[in-house]
């Protein structure tokens, strides 16, 4: 059963999903960039997995790459929920 | 996301559920060291799907008997190098039982020919299978277990591959390509609890090595092929909780021929 991915609904869940991967939830925000945050590839993978999980949106390995700040994922997520 | 209680070996499933919650797929199980392998991680209370390509009879049959024995066992018709048939593999067991928590890329096939005259389609047909498919299975599979925290890859590889074999280019690219892929894999996941490994048999007495010489039996320090049992047996390990700090590496099963 997956969530409706609202802006709102997919910002908690990238939000909430950053600090589980180890980001300082005190910097989390639309305009930082995973490298601000030391989240790697790797705990990128595990937020698209948390992703899916939540609103099955699948991210595929060619979406994830281009992919800099906290808010280009949450925009993504939801112009692909749409 | 919960850490399931993990109990000591040889429990069975039915009242209850020894491992992590999720299941085990073993790809080309039907027979030889696959078949082995699925009921060896059957009997440590996995729910182990089961692929075969054409050999129903044999997969239904050990599904059959794993059950008989208190087991979980799911046959599924999927050729490893069909992309569709092994989504649907993944997605059926995931709805069934859980996450896939343990892989054992184990489908395999031979086409033997001296280089220089292997053609094209023998050379495919074989890395496609050995390896393209073991790495496709692979991506699929480490999400959901970078999620739980906690899976383990088993790549069935050879002693073929880091050692030549005359008419197998083509078998020792893709098992060498293997072992490659092993390490790189196992090392991009290991924080995670994941562990990537290979094991390389020598000869093992399965239908991919029917027509070996007494010759070269001969030629093994142990005089004598492996068994399946004792490949599976390693794949267990692996595959276990306790190997929980053994990734990236090669355990060889082979009677001491390259040692």
């Amino acid at each position: 059963m997956t969530t409706k991915a609202t802006d709102e609904a997919v910002q908690k869940v990238i939000f909430d999903g950053l600090a589980e991967v180890g980001a300082d939830p005190d910097r989390i925000n639309r305009d930082a960039t995973f490298e601000e945050l030391d989240v790697d590839s790797l705990d990128v993978v595990e937020l698209a997995q948390i992703v899916e999980d939540e609103f099955g949106v699948r991210l595929e390995g060619d979406d994830l790459k281009g992919l800099e700040t906290v808010g280009q994922v949450i925009d993504l997520v939801v112009e692909r929920a749409s | 996301m919960t850490d399931a209680t993990v109990q000591a070996n040889g429990a069975r499933a039915g009242a209850e559920r020894p491992v992590r919650e999720g299941c085990a797929l073993v790809t080309g199980a039907s027979r030889g060291i696959g078949a082995a392998t699925a009921r060896a991680l059957a009997a440590e209370g996995w729910p182990v799907g089961i692929t075969f390509r054409a050999d129903r009879e044999g997969a239904e049959a050990l599904a059959h008997e794993i059950e008989t024995e208190g087991g979980i066992a799911v046959p599924i018709a999927a050729d490893v190098t069909d992309a569709d048939a092994m989504e649907a593999a993944f997605a059926r067991l995931e709805a069934e039982h859980g996450s896939v928590l343990v892989l054992v890329n184990n489908a395999g096939v031979r086409d033997d020919n001296i280089a220089a005259q292997l053609d094209d389609e023998a050379w495919e047909r074989v890395v496609d299978t050995n390896l393209n498919a073991a790495f496709r299975a692979t991506r699929r599979a480490l999400r959901p277990m970078i999620r739980a925290r906690w899976g383990r890859i088993v790549n069935v590889a050879s002693v073929v591959g880091p050692r030549a074999n005359v008419g197998q280019a083509n078998y020792a690219a893709a098992k060498a390509g293997l072992i490659g892929m092993t390490k790189t894999v196992a090392v991009e996941v290991a924080r995670r609890g994941v562990t990537v490994n290979a094991v390389a048999p020598g000869f093992v007495e399965t239908k991919l090595t029917e027509d070996v010489s007494a010759e070269t039996l001969g030629a093994i320090p142990a005089r004598r092929a492996g068994t399946p049992e004792e490949v599976a047996a390693c794949i267990r390990f692996l595959a276990s909780e306790e190997a929980s700090y053994v990734t990236g590496t090669t355990l060889v099963v082979d009677g001491g021929l390259s040692a």
